[in-house]
């Protein structure tokens, strides 16, 4: 099966509030950005693949307008993943991989602030014995990071630490929420303080995938996808041992990412506690350049952001900063569902 | 480089019904998949990823209803892909599932799409009161009827052709098990004499609100070849989509419909769909959209479809059977409706669609629709194994 690559990424500024924007209007720039870099227009793409939330725009069928915006006549070959954006890439990676299109527009978008995020996302669990008690996404974050405290893999300052770090890279990303150093803050729910937690924002992102010989003629160095996998685990977090990722491990095994060092990886960890459990499943130790782009603490539109992943560890290819970079985007309470991708720049390639 | 033939080597369908208020959503799901696991003599070892699908999650109320179906569905450790495309999301999701077996990603794949309608309201969940949309569209029904309307005047068809087509499909639901609505004592007359909901629309030409679920088990050559049951293959599959507003819009005609199938057709070497397929599953949730899709199709040429109705060329036993498991006129869960259409054009090419077999059914087509007649997805499946 033929090779395919990132090769180009565009994304929004990312704010709390674009109440002037429509989600079409959020999405049509950043669309028309990506398409730019390649000289495509929306005609000349094979396959388009987007990832997007009924739940945040409150209405069903979301997705149907964006598809409106995208431009589909005449008509395209075209799907859509209820999931992060980082499912709708691997969709698409898929149906290049099958030969049936050579090129893939994926984009996906997320807006928050219409509604309460840490309420709207206690829809996604079970509904008879677990939602009705609404155990928001903070919450339930903190008990994970309470689970890792208390197995002595972690403290609070050592979380802190973490998201210092993140929001200083974030310094350097123009389209961060937020950036530089932030204190601390006050307990949101113990043991996590605000700077644990990412911000709540809208954004939106795209990518183009192409396939070979495509790819080159597109970009000067395509972000060769080696390996991408992505795995689920048991929703009842009574089953799961939250201070590890099996799905995590095995999809980054899957995708190849233990065969050599990665120099680079993109965590998609909302919360700080969530980047140290996985930098124990992925196997990253501090040779790894982690989240140059500031991560999910420094920007997190819900759904966008695992597409960001990709996204930015593939700018780093294009940009000739990175040569072997490791992407990771996730789904679900407490790190349920992990998608794992391994990018190379061509140097490497054996 | 050559894709992998794909097989649909196990089916499994819920009893669809307006509420099944003995099971959960994880009940349900795991019940139709259970199915197809027992006709394919797998199980969930077997499995090596698990595509679903359904239509908006407001039906349910539960957002992205794969995280907490992951258990039911032998799911964890696996991958699970969750893919939506409105009303024709059923068969989208087959054809995800199929795209995996067919890049060898995946040598064994369980697809399923359901829906509970019971558990929320889908008139509510089909109305979309934010700016910038037609207000009062009443759900499906109140956006489709002047389509209908259109379809009527374009090509004079008289006002009777869709009564016919409720007749018909309610008729043949009664030899499919697993159908949700059963009136054994329908006739063309009750038809007629429904309650007009949406002009030219009668209540007895709109599909039902349904519970139920829809599984297939989508295997590699090599997995077809252990197969206790004969196999369905996949011979062309393809989507796609339109705008759903635009001035270039045929909503009688959509483009986006005529290019999906002629891409199916191309791919399955077909070039006279009317004489080369011998079953047809179409999603028609309105009984005028059966000569609409006809011509839609290419069965028919354009403004021809309400004869082939009005003639019986589409009843059980005509020259090309349509719906002969009764269609979503008589079982509509909405998001397992597209796959049920697949599978049940897979069930006529194994020849195990029992009572609704139609006699040496060869090549079948499976048809699905969704949002304002703005997504397409269709597969064509055969009794032999695609030429490759």
């Amino acid at each position: 099966m033929r090779d395919v690559a990132i090769v180009a990424f565009a994304q929004t500024d990312h704010l709390r509030r674009t109440d002037e924007l429509s989600e079409v209007e959020m999405l049509m720039p950043v669309l028309h950005q990506v398409l730019d870099a390649t000289g495509l227009r929306a005609r000349d793409i094979g396959f388009t693949c987007s990832g997007s939330s009924d739940y945040l725009a409150g209405r069903a069928f979301s997705f149907t307008m964006a598809l409106d915006g995208v431009g589909a006549h005449p008509p395209i070959s075209e799907s859509h993943v209820e999931m992060d954006g980082a499912w709708a890439l691997y969709e698409a990676w898929v149906k290049l991989r099958t030969g049936e299109a050579d090129t893939a527009l994926v984009y996906a978008y997320g807006k928050s602030s219409p509604g309460e995020l840490r309420d709207v996302l206690t829809r996604q669990l079970d509904p008879y014995y677990v939602g009705p008690l609404w155990p928001d996404s903070v919450a339930l974050a903190a008990l994970q990071a309470q689970a890792l405290i208390d197995a002595g893999e972690a403290d609070e300052a050592a979380l802190a630490s973490i998201a210092a770090r993140n929001r200083t890279a974030a310094v350097d990303n123009p389209h961060a929420q937020l950036a530089g150093s932030v204190p601390a803050g006050d307990y949101v729910v113990r043991p996590l303080r605000t700077g644990d937690c990412p911000p709540v924002g809208d954004g939106a992102a795209a990518v183009v995938l192409a396939a070979g010989d495509t790819a080159r003629s597109l970009c000067t160095r395509p972000a060769w996808i080696r390996g991408i996998d992505h795995r689920i685990e048991a929703h009842s977090l009574g089953v799961r041992e939250l201070t590890e990722s099996p799905s995590a491990r095995l999809a980054a095994e899957r995708a190849g990412a233990f065969e050599r060092p990665v120099d680079t990886a993109e965590l998609h960890a909302p919360f700080t506690s969530q980047e140290v459990v996985l930098r124990k499943a992925l196997g990253l130790d501090d040779s790894v350049r982690v989240n140059p782009s500031g991560g999910a603490l420094a920007a997190n539109p819900v759904m966008a952001a695992g597409l960001i992943r990709l996204g930015e560890a593939a700018a780093r290819i294009h940009r000739g900063e990175s040569d072997r970079a490791l992407a990771h985007a996730t789904s679900g309470p407490c790190l349920q569902q992990n998608l794992v991708a391994v990018l190379e720049g061509e140097t490497t390639h054996v | 480089m050559s894709k992998e033939p794909v097989a649909v080597v196990g089916i499994g369908q819920t009893k669809h019904v307006s509420a099944r208020r003995d099971v959960s959503l994880a009940g349900l799901v795991r019940e139709a998949a259970v199915r197809a696991l027992e006709d394919a003599a797998l199980t969930w070892a077997d499995i090596d990823a698990v595509v679903i699908g359904k239509a908006p999650d407001f039906f349910e109320g539960l957002m992205m209803p794969e995280l907490y179906l992951a258990d039911a569905l032998g799911a964890v450790g696996k991958p699970m892909l969750r893919v939506h495309t409105a009303g024709s999301v059923g068969g989208s999701t087959a054809l995800v599932a199929a795209g995996l077996v067919a890049a060898r990603v995946h040598r064994t794949v369980l697809t399923l799409a359901f829906e509970k309608q019971s558990e929320s309201n889908a008139m509510w969940g089909l109305s979309l009161p934010i700016p910038f949309q037609q207000p009062l569209l009443a759900g499906a029904g109140g956006f489709f009827a002047p389509h209908v309307r259109a379809y009527m005047r374009r090509t004079g068809a008289p006002d009777t052709v869709g009564s016919l087509v409720a007749y018909k499909d309610r008729r043949n639901a009664l030899k499919n098990p697993y159908a949700h609505i059963h009136d054994p004592d329908i006739t063309l007359e009750k038809v007629q004499a429904a309650p007009m909901l949406w002009d030219p629309i009668r209540y007895s030409e709109t599909c039902p609100s349904s519970d139920g679920a829809c599984a297939m088990i989508l295997t590699d050559r090599t997995g077809a070849g252990r197969s206790p049951h004969p196999p369905a293959w996949v011979h062309g599959g393809a989507m796609r989509s339109e705008p759903t507003l635009f001035a270039g819009k045929d909503f009688v005609s959509p483009q986006a419909g005529k290019d999906c199938a002629a891409d199916v057709y191309r791919q399955a070497g077909i070039t006279d769909p009317r004489r080369e397929i011998d079953a047809v599953e179409m999603y028609v949730p309105f009984s005028w959209y059966e000569p609409m899709w006809l011509e839609n199709l290419g069965f028919a040429a354009e403004g021809e479809g309400w004869k082939l109705t009005e003639s019986g060329v589409t009843e059980l036993d005509g020259d090309l059977p349509v719906n002969p498991s009764g269609g979503v006129l008589s079982t509509n869960p909405i998001g397992a409706s597209g796959m049920i259409r697949f599978a049940e054009a897979a069930l006529q090419v194994r020849g195990q669609a029992g009572e609704h077999q139609v006699p040496g059914a060869r090549k079948a087509l499976g048809h699905a629709y969704g949002g304002g007649a703005q997504f397409f997805s269709m597969w064509l499946v055969g009794a032999e194994p695609p030429r490759t």
